[in-house]
This record gives structure tokens, C-alpha cells and sequence, in this order.
């Protein structure tokens, strides 16, 4: 199966009962998938007006109980910026998915980058924080929307899929493992008195428990600054409290969150960095590169975001050089540059996107660096 | 009100009574309670509540005729009416 | 009474909506002589009195000051972004169908920037009632020129006065395929609060159109006290039934046509996904 298709079994898997769309070249095929496969077992699927109100549907589907998600591609994510941002403020569980296409605007809708990394950092006003993954292959993006699922739940905030065109409609063999040995986690439910249950008061992981709509719980969720019951302060010290809890609980979690892969990093002299795509990229380029003699290793970001700035600082003690492989024109590269903070050489493998990077061109710039 | 005539039943029908309460530190003094009371009971009072609105007072309690039309038309949920037995019959 | 039975009593009774606002937040925001307040109890009264299961019920706003009227339901409630109530409620709607969900909205919120989402709600027959408060601008902003506000009339963005044409709300819900359409005014609160409670209790799309003053920033600049405005509410509008749909502009210069527009069936959204999409073998 495709990786689209993929990611929509994924998802199914994973417990999601409601799709929020609107069609796109190159994630159109995952809203086809959901609309065929959602009714079936007792989902909702709705294509929408637009991905704004994709979004929209999605936060209010998350409200009324379900696990929810949208897929989308670069125009359909700046569009929903504004909604993602409100999910970040109202602890709102969900999944959106990226096939990234090549941009700026319209761009080449049909051909693969990997250009959105910035925006799914920073895409919505405000600080925050944000989690998002970047699969390589269709098997990993089954996988992978799984764990964007229970992420998302655990700690109850948007998370992206951040996968690509090229992963998204490469076909390869994807195995679907029984029910049983697939965790899915759900946002944790409150206990107590139900007039004192306070919307956004830290529990474990400092993660509220979370109730849907028509438990009688009377809720009020906002996007306005808000305290712990969830009413609107319109105050300094409100703003940094409310801010201190958004970040602390993705913050104080790195270890549970962030998930890196390494590939002979022991004896490495330069140091390959990349994620989704661009990793197969990357693993070809190591092996070929160690074949040749070089002491190359790979780091492989399974999480982008929050990015794992301590491994690459700890890497950048002893290495010659760190090498971004990504398809863009320098996005993670920034991140690493700014966690290596001088302490080694950093290069960017990139293109202006539209095809994948060859191995040959990570072997070239390595032989540069060596 | 004026009739052409008396109506023929007008000694036994009971017209319903009403007592208005007044949240008055609620009250933002937009006099649409005075201005459309059926009855014309309310007044701005001369006092000012804690927001510094002079809020409605009952002037003529016993023309309460319990409409609630000041309690559905007021913005801020701060006058109502209940229910309550009719005024002593004036001798 | 005997004297104990009257020291058992509360000295003042509640209001009858106590138990449905979040009292600890009143008073609200808005302005005084604001018609929102007026139009939010008519609601709320609604709600109330139309024997729905108050804790399957959510109410859902955008932005703006009609927007902040979740904040202060007591009932589960979301303030969302901006033009963005209903498709956030469609997806609370879909979510969990035994919910009932009422936007509350303005006019800027949901016919300009929510413009598609409202006109695609109606088309699907989502089961939503929602009610706009119309009060011709864009209030929370200071005054902006809407997709509501009369021609000629003056607002901050409009200092020579409005050059462009206001939308015909019913019409507009009527042709997007909504099932349900009404207008009054908060002058009107009565018949409002039972076309309010009618369209809770139908399923399908219901629109309810209410006029509200915004004395502080349209009246102001339209030479229009909140008292005038409501006085133009009682002189110059018309209860009709069955009107042309094409003759419901809001005009007061005219007669402004109030009543209940729209009253039909036709299957909901839902109702269709479920025959169409859930196929059961």
C-alpha cells in the first residue's frame, strides 16, 4: 500500500474516529482512504469546505470525544495555523498530517520537499511548543500516526505528521500487526467532584485530564488566556502561568518525547542528520560512504520537534562535522547550526525540492568535508 | 388604559402579581426594564450602584402584574420577577 | 408566615437563569445597552425551557463580543477562533450526534470571515441552531464596517458612509438550504425565545437573526441612542409570515420584516451519512 494509505490504517488503528478533510495533492489519497474505511468501523468521515474548517471539525470532533485528525499539504497547513494554535492553547488532542509538496505557494503540488519543517515549529502566532514527526517509509508511517495518536493523547496537544510526496505515494509492503499488540493510549480522564474539576490543572506528566463535551463537566475552553478553570485572565501573570504549563509539559518530557536513531555514531568522524525522506537518503549514503572508507555515522531524527538539541550539542563535542540532509534550503540545518553553537563544522545537503537527494550528493559533500 | 367598555367579566378575573427583584451592583443603567415595562412601575433611583449606574427602583410595586418583561429584556440578569400573592385591597 | 419558616427562606430569591450563567464572571463585557445580553438570555431561556438534556447541550462561539457569550453559559462551551464556530461544532455535532450544539455568534464572526462555513452548514443540513446577533458592525473591534451594516451608514472604516450593499441574512440561509429561519429583534424577546426554543428542538440547520443595538460604536456614529434604536425596533418593523425572502433586507429607512421565515423538513446531514455511508452487510 501507499504511504498515504498507510498512514490512514494508521490512524484507524490508532483508535480515530473522526476525519476532517479537504482534498490535496499529495494527501488527498488519505482522506479517500478514511472516507471509505471511517463509516465502516462506526467513524465519521466529512470532507469540509475548506482546511480551515477541516481543522475546525477536527478540534470539535477531539471535544466531543473522538480521537480526530486532518491530513493536509503546505497551502491546506498555512491555512490551518490559526486553528492549530487555538488546539496548542485549548489542550486539544489531534493529529495533522503533512505530505509535504514543494513550495512556496502553489509551488510543484505534485513533487516531494521537505520545506514546511519551519512552519510546523512556528507556523501559529505565539510562542509554544510542538510535537511532530517525520516518518521514512510506508511501514513507518503506519506506525508513526499510531505514536502522533497516543503522543498527542498523552499529553493532550496537536501533533504533525510531518511526512512528504514521496513517502506519501511510494508503494511498498506494509505489515498490519493484530489489534492486540498495538498500544493506543487515550487523554486521561478526570476523577472527582465534577463542579470542581478545574479544565487545566496539571495532573501527572503535568497533563490535565481531559472530559468531552456532554459529560457534565461544564467546561469552558477558550483561546483566550486562561487559568486553570479556564476562564479568561487578561493578565501578565496569567499569560506566563498558562504559557509556563504549555511548555513545561512538553519541556519536562523530552525523554519520553524525542526519539532519534543512530547509526555508527561510535567511531564517526562527520555525522549525517535528517529525518523522513531524506533519511533513506542519508542511510545509503553512510553505507556507501563507510564502504569507501569514510567514518561516517547517521543520526536519524525520528521526532523533529521538540528537536533533540542535547544529542546533537553532546555530537558536535566530538565530531568534524555535522551533514543536514534535508529537501529544503536549509530548515533543520538552522537547528542544528544553533544546538552545535560553533563547537563544529555544519553543512547543508539541499535542494529547492521537487525530487528526492541522491546518495551521490551526501557522498560529495562528505568527501568535502573529510 | 381606557375602555369603551367594561368588560362583562372584569369582577372575576384575578390579575396575577408579581414582586421585582433587583441585582442592582448588575445593573449598567441602559433604562430598558422604565422604558418598556407594561405598567411604566420602574424609575431610575437617584443612588448609584458600585459600577456608578443609577439602577431601576420600583415605584409602584403593587402594578407588578408579574409580565417578567423586565427580566427578558434586561442585558445584564439583573431584575426579575416572581410570583407573589396580591396587594392587600386598599380600603 | 411563622417567623421561622420566613428565617429559612433566602431574602432574595436567584434569577431565574442562575443556575444556567456562569455567575462568578458576570457582570459580562458588554456595553451598556448592548442587545447581546438580551439576546444571550433569550437564549438561555431557550435552553431552559426546552426540556433538552441541559448537560448533552454545548454551546460554541467565535469571536468577537456576540463570541464571548460562551464564556459566560454554564454548560460545556467553546470559544474558538475567529469565523470558526460552526465548523467547530460540526465536528462536536459529528463527534458525538447525541449532543446538542448551539452557535452563538455575531454577524462579522459568521457572515464574513465564517461566511462559507455558514452557507456549507446549511447546504449540508447540519443539525446546528445558529443564532446571530446582529448589531450591523463590527463592535468588539470599535466600529468596523460589516458584511451587515447598511448602506451609507457611517463606522470608523466608513467615514463617508457605507458605499457597499448589506447581506439579506434570511435570504442568504434560506438559499443555502437551512431549515429553519427566523428574525426579531431583542425588543422581541418573547417570540424570539420561542423561535429560539422551536430551533433548538428541530433537527436540521436553524438560523435565528436577531437585532441587537451596539450603542457604543454603531450608534454613536448613526446619531442612534440604544433607547432610539429599540424604539425603531417597535415603529418601524412588521411581523410577517410567508414574506418574499428577497424583501427581508434590513432597512429601517423601510419597514424591517421580522417572523418566522423558514419551517420545513429535510433529512439531516447525519441522517444522509448514516443511509449512504454505513452500509451494513
Amino acid at each position: 500500500m501507499t504511504g498515504d494509505e498507510a498512514c490512514a490504517e494508521g490512524a484507524l488503528a490508532a483508535g480515530c474516529r473522526f476525519f476532517g478533510g479537504y482534498p490535496i495533492t499529495p494527501a488527498t489519497e488519505i482522506a479517500e482512504h478514511m472516507s471509505k474505511r471511517l463509516p465502516e468501523v462506526g467513524g465519521t468521515f466529512i470532507q469540509m469546505e475548506d482546511e480551515i474548517a477541516a481543522i475546525a471539525s477536527v478540534l470539535g470532533g477531539a471535544w466531543s470525544g473522538q480521537k480526530s485528525m486532518t491530513a493536509t499539504s503546505g497551502p491546506g497547513f498555512s491555512l490551518m495555523m490559526e486553528n492549530v494554535g487555538l488546539g496548542v492553547c485549548t489542550e486539544t488532542p489531534c493529529v495533522v498530517v503533512n505530505v509535504q509538496r514543494v513550495g512556496p505557494s502553489t509551488g510543484l503540488p505534485t513533487m516531494g520537499a521537505q520545506a514546511d519543517m519551519m512552519q510546523a515549529r512556528w507556523g501559529s502566532h505565539g510562542d509554544y511548543r510542538i510535537i511532530a514527526l517525520a516518518p521514512m517509509s510506508a511501514q513507518e508511517i503506519f506506525y508513526q500516526t499510531i505514536t502522533a495518536f497516543n503522543l498527542s493523547e498523552r499529553y493532550r496537544t496537536p501533533v504533525f505528521v510531518m511526512t512528504d510526496e514521496i513517502v506519501g505515494h511510494m508503494s511498498e509492503k506494509v505489515v498490519i500487526p493484530p489489534a492486540d499488540q498495538i498500544v493506543c493510549e487515550w487523554r486521561p480522564k478526570p476523577k472527582g467532584r465534577k463542579d470542581r474539576f478545574l479544565l487545566y490543572k496539571p495532573g501527572k506528566n503535568g497533563v490535565a485530564p481531559m472530559p468531552a463535551a456532554g459529560e457534565g463537566y461544564n467546561v469552558h475552553v477558550t483561546g483566550l488566556t486562561h487559568d486553570e478553570k479556564g476562564y479568561p485572565v487578561m493578565s501578565v501573570e496569567a499569560q506566563q502561568q498558562m504559557m509556563d504549563r504549555l511548555c513545561h509539559k512538553i519541556d519536562d518530557n523530552l525523554d519520553d518525547i524525542v526519539m532519534t536513531e543512530a547509526h555508527g555514531l561510535e567511531d564517526a568522524e562527520v555525522v549525517l542528520v535528517s529525518y523522513g525522506i531524506s533519511a533513506r537518503t542519508s542511510l545509503a549514503a553512510m553505507h556507501q560512504a563507510r564502504a569507501a572508507g569514510m567514518k561516517v555515522g547517521f543520526l536519524r531524527l525520528i521526532t523533529v520537534w521538540p528537536f533533540p538539541q542535547e544529542r546533537i550539542a553532546a555530537l558536535a563535542e566530538r565530531v568534524k562535522a555535522l551533514v543536514t540532509v534535508e529537501i529544503n534550503l536549509g530548515q533543520i540545518h538552522l537547528e542544528v547550526m544553533r544546538a552545535a553553537a560553533g563547537r563544529t563544522a555544519c553543512h547543508l545537503v539541499g535542494h529547492a525540492g521537487g525530487t528526492i537527494i541522491s546518495p551521490d550528493q551526501v557522498i560529495a559533500t562528505l568527501k568535502e568535508v573529510l | 388604559m381606557e375602555f369603551w367598555r367594561v368588560p362583562l367579566d372584569t369582577n372575576t378575573i384575578e390579575i396575577a402579581h408579581g414582586e421585582v427583584h433587583i441585582i442592582e451592583d448588575r445593573c449598567k443603567g441602559c433604562g430598558y426594564c422604565i422604558e418598556f415595562c407594561p405598567r411604566s412601575i420602574l424609575a431610575f433611583a437617584e443612588r448609584f450602584n458600585a459600577k456608578g449606574y443609577h439602577p431601576p427602583e420600583v415605584l409602584r410595586p403593587e402594578g407588578c402584574v408579574n409580565c417578567h418583561y423586565c427580566e427578558i429584556i434586561c442585558p445584564e440578569f439583573a431584575i426579575f420577577s416572581v410570583a407573589a400573592p396580591p396587594p392587600a385591597p386598599t380600603a | 408566615m411563622p417567623a421561622t419558616a420566613r428565617k429559612t427562606m433566602p431574602k432574595t430569591p436567584d434569577h431565574p437563569l442562575e443556575a444556567l450563567i456562569r455567575s462568578d464572571r458576570i457582570p459580562h463585557i458588554w456595553c451598556p445597552g448592548c442587545g447581546i445580553g438580551t439576546a444571550f438570555a433569550a437564549a438561555l431561556t431557550a435552553m431552559a425551557t426546552s426540556g433538552l438534556d441541559l448537560q448533552k447541550t454545548c454551546m460554541v462561539s467565535g469571536i468577537g463580543c456576540s463570541g464571548r457569550a460562551a464564556g459566560y453559559v454554564n454548560l460545556d462551551s467553546f470559544h474558538t477562533t475567529h469565523g470558526r464556530a460552526i465548523p467547530f461544532a460540526t465536528g462536536l455535532k459529528l463527534g458525538n450526534p447525541a449532543l446538542n450544539v448551539v452557535v452563538f455568534s455575531g454577524d462579522g464572526d459568521l457572515f464574513a470571515i465564517g461566511g462559507n462555513h455558514f452557507i456549507h452548514a446549511a447546504r449540508r443540513n447540519m443539525d446546528l441552531t445558529v443564532i446571530c446577533l446582529n448589531n450591523l458592525n463590527y463592535g468588539m473591534t470599535g466600529g468596523q464596517v460589516a458584511a451587515t451594516t447598511p448602506f451609507h451608514a457611517r463606522t470608523t472604516t466608513t467615514p463617508m458612509g457605507n458605499p457597499e450593499a448589506p447581506f439579506n441574512l434570511p435570504l442568504l440561509a434560506w438559499a443555502s438550504g437551512a431549515t429553519y429561519v427566523a428574525r426579531w429583534t431583542i425588543l422581541h424577546t418573547r417570540e424570539l425565545t420561542e423561535c429560539i426554543q422551536k430551533a433548538i428542538r428541530k433537527s436540521g440547520f436553524s438560523f435565528i437573526e436577531v437585532l441587537g443595538p451596539c450603542p457604543v460604536n454603531y450608534g454613536r456614529r448613526n446619531k442612534e441612542k440604544s433607547l432610539q434604536t429599540l424604539k425603531m425596533y417597535q415603529e418601524r418593523t412588521i411581523i410577517r409570515n410567508d414574506p418574499r425572502m428577497d424583501d427581508l433586507e434590513v432597512d429601517f429607512t423601510r419597514q424591517v420584516v421580522l417572523g418566522e421565515f423558514v419551517d420545513k423538513d429535510r433529512p439531516t446531514c447525519i441522517e444522509n451519512y448514516d443511509k449512504t455511508c454505513r452500509i451494513l452487510e
